[in-house]
This record gives C-alpha cells, structure tokens and sequence, in this order.
C-alpha cells in the first residue's frame, strides 16, 4: 500500500484536554498528512473518541481543551472562535459516528440530510449537490445509486446506513473524516463490506482520516499509521505493518497477541448427555419461525458456541431452553429427564442446575441490591439454612478474584468487568451444570473480555460445568469450544466437533463467517475482496 | 449547603422552608393558635391588631387560628388522600405490569374510562350522591388519583420487568411478591417519590377547590378553600381576609413544587450518572 503522501494538513501537538481535575488525554502529539489514515486505538476510556472530536475544536459538555495546539491548514484551531469552528466542521473536517441509525433523523429522506451540508455551506445548486450524492452512493456501493437516497432511514439496512452516513461526511469533500467505530454496531459480514467501501472513498478522493476503533485487526485493514493510547496517554505510534508485526511496548504486544491462541479441545466425555435438544421450534406469536428444527447434544464439560449473525435465532434458542419462551415443538431433555416447555413447570432443581450469564452486566444486575444481597439469593433460595451464605458469597468472590470487601458495595461501584464477575458468581451461586452465555464479552473491552474467557475456562476446568456460549465472535470459538453450531435465518445449517465444522469442506455459510473476521494482518481485506470477484 | 447528600438549590431551600413552616403550622395547631377555631372572639371583620394578628373573620372567629387549623385539616386531608392514592395506584399498576394478558387489558381500559370523565365533575357527582363526610372526600379523591399513578406505576414495571436482573429472578423461580418488592420497587422508588410531591398539590388544590365550591370540607371546620369562600365577598370592602387563605394555598403550592424539582434534578443527574 504505497501511496504518495502529500503535506501535512492537520498538526496535532502537546494536546491536553481535561474534565475539572481529571486529565482525560495527556500530552498526545501527532501529524496528519494529506491522503493519510491514523488509526487511534485502545480500549474504553483510553481517550480516543475525545481526541477524535478534539480534531474538529469540540468537546462534550464539562471537557475542555487546555493545552497544546491543533494546526489545520496553517490555522491553530484553538484559537478560532466558534463561527470559525461551525464553519470547519462538517465541511473541512466531518464526523461518522458508531450509530448511524441515532445519527439520521427518521423524519428525512437520506438524500435531503445527505445533501443537507454542502448545500447550505457551499453555495452550489441543488441539483449539484444532489448529483455529487448520487455518485457518492455509487462509490460506495450502495444498491440502485439513483433512488437510493429517496428511502427513509429506517428502510435501509445497518450497513448501508452507516454508508449512507460516510456519503454524508464526505459530500462536502473535507479534507479530513472523522471515523468513530463506524463498523463496530455491524455484523461480521457486513462489517467487510462496509469497511472495503470505506477504504475505496477514502484512497479514491485522497481524503485524510483518522478513524477510531478498539478493534486493532480492523484498524490493520485501513490504517497507514497507528497510534495506541491507555488512559488518555500515547502507548505507541508508528507504522500500521510495524505495530502488528513488531511492537515495542508490552501493553501493544498483549492487545497483538490475544487474537492468537490456539485450539481447545476436550477429553471424549461420558455417554448420556447432559443436554440434549431434537427438533426444537419456536415463535413468536406464532408468526414466523424465529428457531426452526434445531437439535444439539451438550456433554458435561463440554463448550458449545452458537454463531450466526444477529438475528439468526441465537438468543432465542437460549430463551427457548431456559423455558422463556415456550417451545412448539421438540424435545428437550436435560440429564436424562425431559424439561417442559415452561418455566413455571419446572421443579426449583431443574432452574437451579441451568443458570445465564447476560450479555450487558449493567442490567443483568440490580442496581438497587449490595453484592451480597445479588450473589448470596440464589445461595438462600435454593440451599436455604443448611449453608452459611455470608461464608459461600465470601467464597465465590475470591473465586472471581474480586477482593472481599466488595460484599457491601453496588453494582455501580465496579468496573465494567467487575459487574461481569460478579454475574458468573451469581450464576456459580447456584452450582450448575449448565451455564448459558450469552454474548458476554462482547460489552467489554478487549482485553477485559479476555480474562473473563480465561476465567470461564479455569472455572470450567476446576468445576467441570458445560457452556453453551452465543456470540457473534468467530475468533473467541475458535479458542474457546469444542463443539459449534453455526445458525442462519433460525436453522441450524452446521454443527459437530468445532475441528470438523471450522475444516474443509465447509458449509458455505460457515465459510463466509469465517472469512469475514477480520485478521491481523495488513493485506487481508484486499485477499478477501479478491477471493470474493 | 447539602441534604442528603446533594447540593441544596435555592429555589430548594426556599421550598423546604415554605413546606417545613406549613407542617410545623398543622401539627402544632392547637398548641400555636392563640384561640381555638371555631370560637367568636370579637366583632364581625374586625381589623388586625395585636390580639388578632390578621383580624377576624365574617363570624367573628380569629383568621390566624383559624389558618392555622386550615393547615391541619387542607395538608393533613391531601396527605391522606394522596398516600391512599398511591397504595391503590401502585398496586393495581404493578400488577398490570406484571400479569399481562387481560388483567392489564381490563385494569388500563377501566383506568382510561376515569381519565375520558372530567375529574371535578365526577367527584361533584359522587359527593352529591353519597355527601360530603371526610372518609367519603378521602376515598373518592384518592380513587380520582389513583388512575393516574396507575399510569406512572404501570409504565415504570413495564420497563424495569424487561431488564435482565428481573428475568433472573423469574429464571431462578422466585414468587411475585418478591419481585415485585426486592427488585421492581426499590427501582422505581425515585419517579414515584417525585410523583408523590406533585400528586399532593394536586390533590391539595382539588380539596381547596371544592371547599370552595362548599362540596369539601364543612363548616364550622377550617380549612383553607372554605376560608376563601367565606371571605370572597369582602374583597370588594378592602378587607385583606381572603388574601390570607388563598395566599397560603398558593405559597404552599409552590413550596411542594419547588421541593419536587429538586428531587427530579436528583433522579436525573443521578441517571445521567450511572449512564
């Protein structure tokens, strides 16, 4: 990807921004030149999107930028006033949000917001603008350019919006974009799409970019350079295929190296199995077939991953085992005894020996309710007198290697990782067999999400309890399970030993999944578009 | 200056101080009021002086006592109407919320046929047709109000029923009445406090306005919609006598707001927070 660079366009140095007496970026100093792309990466509260929005003189409410300077074309952004600053953003230098959907408003068509901009800031006519448009949704792809942007938002998919909305930035040809997670909302498969368009516009109009991700293979597939940041400072910077291949700083190699753990398997396990699932339907309503015949064996230790994209049935599948939604046809039998559809038929043993762990740990945990109040119910519930449960929730939380005294503390009082914890002990609680989880790392940061999969599989080993794991990451089940089942549209198009199912040949479907994740290598996206012409 | 561990506004203070004075003036009544409510003490309309802080009433009777024997009887009724309100309210919303189905369909049609009818002309009919004893006035202004917090209630178990930690609960096999005591309530307990304040001035005014209509409270009791009524027609004589009266209602009214804003302010910022 040799390109020639042109001058630098926006020059960034010594920047500070602070909230009262936090420091949120301390001192990150880089360069922008014309054409090039910066990718900013680090996980949550790393400081990233605040620089992003700092690039265009804004902050959120409450921040401000107090030190350093920010050059754009010969002018120190910092000292504009704000007309100045109205007038480069949005037309010089543009924002695409992580949300597309949030960011249109649902009373417009795409075209007249798309066109909204540069109509009133350049002074070109309608039909211009409206023109430049069209040939923006052509670049990027988007199906039947001409009346495309006549639809309302929400009569285009996720990724086309979130095309739509890079057409929108770049309709009054900044020099800069702006890009802040813009593929992290998306599907697997989409994600390659949109990203390849992304790529195109940029390269094709010699746009400067600095695009924002916690995601460091996406980042891999755009970015000339690189920059690392952790807790508002700069980890490292330098070239994209250096960062990958050859980083300096211990905390850059840990995010490089947690994609590249090998295969997990799991000793034969004993005949009868602990879950067995044939032929399972279920609706909702009774309209349409959200899961449609599905059947899968889970052994006791044994870690099963559904994928699919969203909206292939995965969560429902989970709720229709745990009895939330009733089944209308199948048989599920859990240790060797069949389990009704509902849960109000269920006996206290039956719910106890199957728990969840949630995707979103801030509202799968009572606000309202102390840690031990959370962790020690299911501890008195079902156990009741016979055990000290003060002494168990001790117990379980030196198990989640969460420091006691956090007994009395709310779930408000912990870190994002932490409230997860504290959801695997309440689950640990009541000694299951089984444990449901559904997309539970996909909240967290990187390499949060990494200790708890370790966490799990320790527990796993020590306790010998069986996972049903739903997530859309293909990479995590690659390390994680031994047996997969990969839905589409509610069915089941593939299942078995992960080392069959992830091998040649493959279910078409399975290939595409796999070949859609993002690898950490600089060359990847261009040999996935090609196998795809 | 902090309550509760918030910052206390002005307008906060100010209404603290506007509600804590009106609670002192109802529950000491008897102990602070120089004479005793009912008692003619003097000339018709006499004017104020240093026995008679504000002057005496249409009867005679002493307008500071007898205000501050209002306040006993229009804070200590609205009180009562709106806890009242409150238990039936949130009872019948949550168990909407909860039950679904047509115990829901049922409850929220009935509460909407309430709300189509004006509320004073249906508290006029009621009143006529089974008079205007206090225990009738509580019950059926409490009824009258209820609908609306079955609203707020209904809306708030909706939602917080549809989070994960409530779905745990259920998963784990618990009954009801703890879900709907340990997990809904203790999170819906921050609306429903705001809305409790603002149900009170309503309810407050509701009193006040039909004493004065003279369906509320009756004589020779005080309170301050029928000190009103009383003393309307002297406005026209420069008497202040009604100022009194309606000054208290308004003021208090204010009062109770201005505490219910910063208690929203709270639930707000504290939302914004844990966001």
């Amino acid at each position: 990807m040799s390109r020639t660079l042109g001058d630098v366009i926006l020059d960034v140095r010594n920047l500070r921004i602070t909230a009262g007496k936090n420091v949120l970026v301390h001192d990150v100093s880089f360069q922008l030149r014309r054409g090039e792309v910066l990718g900013l990466i680090g996980e949550s509260g790393a400081g990233k999107s605040t620089i992003g929005l700092a690039a265009m003189g804004y902050t959120r409410a409450g921040c401000g930028i107090t030190g350093g300077s920010m050059v754009y074309d010969g002018t120190d952004i910092r000292s504009m006033d704000e007309a100045g600053r109205r007038n480069l953003r949005g037309t010089h230098i543009a924002y695409i949000a992580q949300s597309a959907a949030a960011s249109f408003n649902p009373a417009h068509t795409i075209l007249d917001q798309v066109c909204e901009i540069p109509f009133r800031e350049s002074g070109l006519s309608r039909e211009a603008v409206r023109a430049r448009a069209i040939s923006l949704f052509r670049e990027l792809d988007l199906p039947d350019p001409e009346h495309f942007g006549d639809r309302f938002p929400h009569q285009v998919s996720g990724g086309q919006l979130q095309r739509a909305m890079a057409a929108m930035a770049m309709c009054a040809r900044p020099d800069i974009v702006v890009f802040d997670e813009p593929t992290t909302a998306l599907d697997v498969t989409t994600q390659v799409e949109v990203l390849a368009s992304f790529r195109k516009l940029i390269r094709e109009h010699n746009t400067s970019a600095i695009y924002i991700t916690h995601d460091l293979a996406v980042v891999a597939q755009i970015a000339d350079e690189i920059m690392v940041l952790r807790h508002g400072r700069m980890v490292e910077h330098g070239p994209a295929t250096q960062i990958l291949q050859n980083p300096q700083q211990d905390y850059t190699r840990r995010l490089v190296a947690d994609r590249a753990e090998g295969h997990l398997d799991r000793p034969e396990a004993e005949a009868r199995p602990l879950l067995e699932l044939s032929h399972v339907t279920a609706s909702y309503s009774g309209l349409f077939k959200v899961t449609n015949d599905v059947s899968l064996t889970i052994h006791r230790g044994d870690t099963l991953a559904v994928v699919g994209e969203s909206g292939s049935g995965k969560s429902t599948l989970a709720r229709v085992i745990m009895g939330l939604l009733p089944r209308e046809q199948g048989d599920i039998v859990f240790d060797g005894t069949p389990l009704s559809t509902g849960l109000r038929q269920r006996t206290p043993d039956q719910l106890r020996r199957i728990q969840m762990i949630y995707q979103s740990p801030d509202v799968a945990l009572n606000p309202n309710q102390t840690l031990y109040e959370i962790i020690g119910r299911p501890v008195s519930f079902y156990f009741g007198r016979k055990r000290d449960t003060r002494a168990r929730v001790l117990e379980l939380l030196r198990l989640m290697d969460l420091p006691e005294s956090y007994i009395d503390r709310k779930p408000g009082a912990l870190s994002g990782g932490q409230k997860q914890r504290v959801g695997i002990a309440r689950a640990l609680a009541a000694e299951p067999d089984l444990i449901i989880c559904d997309e539970v790392t996909s909240a967290l940061d990187q390499l949060v999400g990494e200790e708890i999969l370790r966490l799990l599989k320790r527990l796993q080993d020590e306790l010998g309890i069986a996972y049903l794991f739903i997530t859309h990451d293909l990479g995590t089940v690659k390390r994680i399970a031994n047996k997969v089942a990969v839905m589409l549209k509610g069915q089941m198009v593939a299942g078995g030993e992960t080392r069959v199912v992830f091998a040649p040949p493959l279910h078409p479907y399975t290939d595409l999944l796999l070949s859609s994740v993002p690898e950490m290598r600089a060359d990847w996206l261009d040999e996935v578009l090609l196998r795809g012409k | 200056m902090k309550l509760f561990g918030h910052r206390l506004t002005i307008p906060a203070a100010i209404g603290l101080a506007i509600v804590a004075i009106n609670v002192i003036a109802a529950l000491g009544a008897p102990i602070l009021a120089p004479f005793p409510e009912a008692e003619v003490v003097g000339d018709a309309w006499a004017e104020a002086d240093a026995t008679y802080w504000l002057g005496l009433d249409n009867l005679g009777r002493d307008i500071f006592s007898r205000l501050l024997y209002g306040a006993r009887m229009s804070i200590g009724l609205s009180l009562l109407i709106t806890m009242l309100s409150f238990a039936l309210g949130i009872v019948m919303g949550f168990t909407a919320a909860i039950a679904k189905g047509w115990v829901d369909t049922l409850l929220s049609r009935g509460v909407d046929l309430m709300l189509a009818m004006p509320t004073l002309i249906f508290a006029f009919v009621v009143l006529s047709v089974l008079g205007t004893d206090i225990p009738v006035l509580i019950v059926t202004l409490a009824i009258l109000d209820s609908v609306k917090v079955f609203r707020l209630a209904r809306s708030l178990a909706v939602g917080i029923s549809a989070l994960e930690y409530v779905e745990v609960a259920k998963l784990r096999g618990e009954r009801l009445p703890w879900i709907i005591t340990r997990e809904i309530l203790p999170n819906a307990m921050a609306p429903l406090i705001a809305e409790f304040g603002l149900r009170f001035t309503f309810a407050f005014l509701f009193v006040a306005a039909l004493s004065f209509l003279g369906l509320g409270i009756q004589p020779p009791a005080a309170d301050w919609g029928s000190m009103v009524r009383d003393y309307r027609e002297v406005i026209a004589l420069d008497v202040p006598a009604p100022f009194y009266p309606a000054g208290a209602i308004a003021l208090m009214t204010i009062g109770v707001n201005f505490v219910v804003d910063w208690m929203l302010s709270i639930h707000a910022s504290s939302h914004g927070r844990r966001a």
